[in-house]
């Protein structure tokens, strides 16, 4: 586990960050351009030094300034995959991808292996170009593949896909999915693109303003208030995790809560975990059961709470079972007309296509 | 050629090779000196660096023979400890050399430096590097063609080097009698004037492909590096 505990100034900008995020797992830290994500990730890596604070990983202390204890970023063993990707123009890739691998002390033990990490990223047929012939999303790759092979024990991912356009980005997230799913290395992805988030993190650190303003697994981040502030109104919707019942025609159907819901995706197999978002703008409440309607999923639900949002909006919080909820946003004239409250008992309607669907797998021990 | 002219030509190439030799490592230290480090007199320590540009020549050997003298603070040391002479020797010629072309080297090195990406450094150190580890590994192949551009650029200079060397090692025939020094004693004697001409020539020769070298040298380490 690593626990973070940091304060740092520079100049105007004041950072103080406080959270934990669980080994394995996908920890991201979420939050606008300009709220101290980079220097946050800068002081984890060792690359800038606290004011103050503690910092430890597993059983390894790395910073504690108390006991003047912060160790040179080369000794943490904490990999990082910066934005730009920094690869070295002098050397080859099989020359970037060494680099690390030569530094790894002795006593170290391998956890991944050259051809492993080569092969999973598909690194083979790049090898012997240098970085200037490399697309943006190999370059991300390889750098990806030098972090690796120097054995870190934590890995940093400072905004891998921000430098690259959509196509790219499309190209690069697969792997970062394998990496997640294959390799039991606990990751700190920074981001601003709550897209990446929901495909691969489970556990969200939201931060504004230098401040961690909230803490905890994506679902209930999703939720959060303070979250909408930084994503806007549109972008705002509940995240639910669901297990595969069975996948036919293009639909996979989910178990979440009680209900189950008709995600349009690709293949997937009974039994796998997928993290699906339901946008709040894309729900529809009915008061009566309603019939004769395109829409795939209708959820019996029952209202948690009904809080005003931007504008005429207000934002209804739905129970569907097992505690999952949904948010659905609708105007306060509808909430009035339909009689809304608390308790009430509803249909929550979500067309299958507007739901967005990743497949998480349980990494390989 | 005549065995004046041969001399001449072997003693300002190895003068000069001599010279590159002498100013490399101090270069490099000084130009990274000026670009990383913070210490008080940085701006008095950069003038002094870009002195032997603005100076004399002949103040710069004046200097030298006054400090490596025979019965100078430094060449009297070095005389008395390893039986080193420098004034009036080719080793003195060389040491003349490589001061007047001294800033040359530090400042292609000095933009090289500037232009490193700091970044690239911090990405070694989280992989395991460690200072000096990160100079050699990263820092120094990155400034390579500086380095080289500068190198080269100074050994073509100090081919050329005339009054520093003549001040402070004097004008000795086959020990400090350079292609510029030989130049000026084949003017100074009678009928001399075509060995003049033809030492002028090799001179004019020499510079032209050491710029040469130069540009090509640096375009090579730059297309490998893909700028």
């Amino acid at each position: 586990m690593l626990a973070v505990d940091i304060r740092k100034r520079r100049g105007e900008f004041s950072l103080e960050a406080r959270f934990t995020a669980a080994t394995p797992g996908v920890t991201a830290l979420f939050g606008r351009s300009g709220c101290g994500k980079s220097t946050l990730i800068a002081l984890i890596a060792g690359l800038l030094q606290p004011d103050a604070g503690r910092l430890t990983l597993g059983d390894d202390l790395l910073v504690d300034l108390d006991r003047g204890v912060c160790i040179d970023a080369r000794h943490r063993r904490i990999g990082v995959v910066f934005q730009d990707a920094r690869l070295f123009p002098h050397l080859d890739v099989l020359g970037n991808l060494l680099y690390g691998a030569r530094r790894v002390p002795r006593d170290v033990p391998v956890h991944f292996g050259r051809d492993d990490v080569i092969g999973l990223l598909g690194l083979e047929s790049l090898l012997a170009r240098r970085p200037h012939q490399l697309s943006g999303g190999e370059k991300q790759r390889v750098a990806m593949g030098r972090a690796l092979l120097s054995q870190p024990r934590l890995l940093l991912l400072d905004e891998p896909l921000a430098s690259l356009d959509l196509a790219r980005r499309e190209e690069v997230l697969p792997y970062l999915e394998k990496l997640r799913d294959q390799f039991s290395i606990p990751i700190v992805y920074v981001s601003h693109q709550f897209e990446e988030v929901l495909r691969l993190a489970n556990h969200v650190v939201l931060l504004d303003g230098g401040r961690v303003v909230a803490d905890g697994d994506i679902g209930t981040v999703s939720r959060d208030p303070r979250l909408r502030a930084i994503v806007g109104a549109d972008a705002v919707g509940a995240v639910l995790a669901g297990e595969v019942l069975r996948h036919a025609s293009g639909l996979a159907v989910l178990r979440v809560g009680d209900a189950e819901l008709a995600v349009e995706t690709s293949a997937v197999g009974p039994g796998q975990r997928m993290q699906i978002q339901v946008l709040a703008r894309d729900v529809i409440i009915a008061t009566e059961a309603p019939r004769g309607l395109s829409v795939r999923n209708v959820v019996p639900a029952r209202i948690v709470s009904v809080t005003p949002d931007s504008g005429r909006a207000v934002l209804v919080e739905l129970d569907i079972g097992r505690a999952a909820t949904l948010l659905a946003r609708i105007t306060d004239r509808a909430a009035d007309e339909l009689a809304l409250r608390p308790g009430k008992p509803v249909w929550a309607l979500i067309k299958a296509v507007s739901l967005r669907g990743h497949v998480f797998t349980a990494p390989a021990h | 050629m005549s065995a004046a002219e041969t001399d001449a030509l072997w003693l300002s190439l190895s003068v000069a090779a001599r010279s590159v030799a002498f100013n490399l490592p101090f270069a490099i230290l000084v130009a990274w000196l000026l670009t990383r480090a913070r210490f008080a007199g940085r701006t008095l320590f950069d003038a002094f660096v870009h002195l032997p540009l603005v100076l004399p020549p002949v103040v710069v050997g004046y200097l030298l023979l006054v400090l490596f003298g025979v019965r100078g603070p430094v060449g009297g040391w070095l005389n008395d400890t390893f039986g080193i002479r420098l004034a009036f020797t080719s080793t003195g010629a060389a040491l003349a050399t490589a001061v007047m072309s001294f800033p040359l080297v530090v400042r292609a090195i000095r933009i090289s430096l500037e232009n490193v990406d700091r970044g690239l450094e911090d990405a070694a150190r989280t992989l395991g590097a460690g200072p000096i580890d990160r100079f050699v590994s990263i820092t120094l192949p990155l400034i390579l063609p500086g380095v080289l551009a500068g190198a080269v650029t100074a050994f073509a200079a100090g081919l050329g080097e005339f009054g520093a060397v003549i001040t402070f090692a004097s004008n000795i025939p086959g020990e400090t009698r350079t292609l510029p020094l030989a130049l000026y004693t084949a003017l100074q004697t009678p009928d001399g004037d075509a060995l003049a001409a033809r030492l002028a020539m090799i001179s004019l020769s020499l510079g032209l492909a050491g710029l040469l070298v130069s540009e090509w040298v640096s375009r090579v380490l730059r297309r490998r590096m893909g700028r």
